[in-house]
């Protein structure tokens, strides 16, 4: 199943990326070469393997629920350019609804 | 044309931890924006998120009350979407088949009295976002990150949905935060929104097998909220449709004063949020004795309780209820009850002047200095009367105040009952004092009688039985 442009151009507004018609064209048929890749993959027959989602055979760790010290938040308010001083929060365009 | 209602339940809950999911950062409510942020919870590149084993313990011990099957191997994955609350671009949480739940249910009472199943599809864990805040004229939202990667568990009804009403959706909510409460993995604050109830609702048409078009509620504060909202919302689609229109799927907001949804956002498109599996987290394998281990903890549940309250102890069902509403209360009654003659009357002096007491003082019933053994105490001397109705009903302020028990306060105020043989010479007295009233009541006017029983009362200092004065009463006028 190969992508068309306007299915590159989707998964990248899915990504907030605004591509060019230079760069869809560019990235087409790179993203086809990738799928045919996964594609072979497909042809094996995995009917006895169980599915996978990690491929490192270790067993996760579950830390104790207990508080460390958080940032200064003069310290994390200076990571933006864009800080309302007197609320202490992050500037974002205006969110409409909840 | 009659429309049946159904009603999915979506709910989630902030769990109740010292620290966030994946970081050390405290989890707690309010307090100055971005005090409780981290690499982690802000989404820094090379940070690295960790497990908290409490909220994963409140999650498998929450699916196990709700009859769960716990998925011994469990994963986690990124739902990604861009949004300012979110400073990663992905929400950590579980998609597909293996949440920490699945398959369970939860009991309700329907409100003639029977039992109804409403099945759970899944019980999940995943992290809160942060808090956008908004000021009119400012032109612009402010974020808040102390929210974000708070454990949040989500918590799904089966589709078809079981739900069929308002007041089941309402009854579902009420009973699933007592679960919740009784289990202490969450605070069930719905009015600060660490337990959000977001019922989905659909109509269709009576017999027909095809599901209506549903749409999502959400900013619902209160049962009363629930409730008021999906009747509101079932009768707009009723209402839509027969006018030969259709429903627009989206968010539907609720205005609480004026008791109406409105439409906060259209579902223009099925939101695709590229779940994969989150590459920074291995997945939990669980093994069968530390799912026992966590079994064991689980308590009896707020609807078994009510319904061994009603069987064990005789209490009416709105009675039972109020008391297993939550453990503390219902262990109180329970401490009390034992071995007093009837334990509705100690269920009564609870509901009643107990809670009055405790309201005034801003403290639950089972807090205040009256203990368990001192109500009990109080009611055994009313059984034995020893002393009235009324005067408990004076002593019982005396005890809150003081801490005291019932009898020494008895003792240290000389309460004790008008004997029969005293009241009878007081009823006596008070015959001879009022010639002119006892001649009306000869006369016939009947109604008399209750001044000469006030001033019997008062002669007695409200410590005679009424029973006894009445039958003395009405012996010595038959005499005359
Ligand atoms: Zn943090």
């Amino acid at each position: 199943m190969a992508l068309t442009p306007d299915d590159v151009r989707k998964v990248g507004s899915l990504a907030r990326l605004a591509l060019s018609d230079n760069e869809i064209a560019r990235l087409t048929p790179q993203l086809n070469d990738l799928l045919a890749q996964f594609a072979r993959l497909q042809e094996l027959n995995t009917d006895d393997v169980p599915p996978t989602s990690h491929a490192v055979p270790v067993k996760a760790l579950l830390r104790e629920d207990v508080t460390a010290p958080s940032l200064p938040r003069e310290e994390v308010l200076r990571l933006s350019p864009h800080v309302d001083e007197y609320i202490g929060g992050f500037i974002v365009p205006q969110v409409i609804g909840e | 044309m009659e429309y049946e209602v159904s009603v999915g339940m979506e709910c989630h809950a902030e769990l109740l931890t010292n620290s966030k999911m994946f970081c050390g950062c405290e989890n707690a409510f309010g307090g100055d924006a971005n005090t409780r942020t981290c690499p982690v919870c802000l989404g820094l590149p090379g940070s690295l998120p960790v497990f908290n084993k409490a909220a994963v313990e409140h999650v498998i011990r929450t699916a196990l009350a709700l009859n769960c099957e716990i998925s011994m191997h469990t994963i986690f994955h990124r739902k990604n979407y861009f949004y300012p609350d979110l400073p990663k671009g992905y929400q950590i949480s579980q998609y597909g088949q293996t949440p920490i739940g699945i398959n369970g249910y939860l009991e309700i009472e329907t409100p003639e009295g029977a039992i109804k199943k409403i099945h759970i599809t899944r019980v999940h864990l995943e992290e809160d976002t942060g808090k956008s805040i908004h000021i009119d004229g400012l032109g612009y939202s402010v974020m808040d990150y102390n929210r974000s990667g708070v454990p949040l568990m989500e918590i799904v009804t089966e589709f078809p949905p079981d739900v069929q009403s308002g007041e089941e959706a309402a009854q579902y909510a009420e009973n699933l935060r007592s679960v919740l409460l009784y289990l202490g993995v969450s605070d069930g604050r719905m009015e600060q929104g660490s337990l959000r109830v977001e019922p989905n609702p659909s109509v269709r048409p009576e017999g027909s097998e095809k599901y209506g078009v549903k749409t999502e509620l959400k900013n619902l504060n209160s049962f009363r909220a629930v409730r008021l909202g999906v009747e509101y919302e079932a009768a707009r689609h009723v209402e839509v449709l027969e006018s030969g229109g259709v429903i627009v799927q989206g968010t539907y907001g609720w205005n609480d004063e004026k008791g109406e949804t409105f439409l906060q956002r259209p579902k223009e498109f099925e939101q695709e949020y590229r779940y994969f599996p989150e590459p920074d987290l291995i997945p939990i394998d669980f093994d069968e004795d530390y799912i026992e281990r966590l079994r064991v903890t689980i308590p009896e549940l707020p609807l078994a309780k009510k319904r061994r309250l009603m069987e064990q102890y005789g209490l009416p069902s709105s009675d039972a209820a109020l008391l297993a509403q939550d453990q503390a209360s219902a262990a109180y009654f329970e401490k009390a009850a034992k071995s007093a003659g009837d334990p509705r009357a100690v269920a009564n002096w609870m509901s009643g002047d107990l809670t009055r007491l405790a309201n005034a003082a801003n403290t639950p019933v089972y807090a205040t200095p009256i203990t368990a053994e001192n109500l009990r105490e109080l009611v055994t001397l009313i059984e034995k009367g020893t002393i009235t109705g009324k005067i408990a009903k004076s002593l019982i302020e005396d005890m809150f105040t003081t801490g005291k028990t019932a009898s020494a306060l008895v003792a240290e105020k000389g309460l004790k009952v008008t004997g029969a043989d005293e009241a009878l010479s007081i009823v006596q007295k008070v015959i001879a004092a009022n010639p002119d009233v006892v001649a009306k009541i000869k006369a016939g006017n009947e109604k008399s009688a209750g001044f000469l029983v006030g001033q019997i009362m008062k002669e007695a200092k409200g410590q005679a039985r009424p029973d006894d004065v009445n039958r003395l009463l009405k012996e010595e006028l038959d005499k005359l």
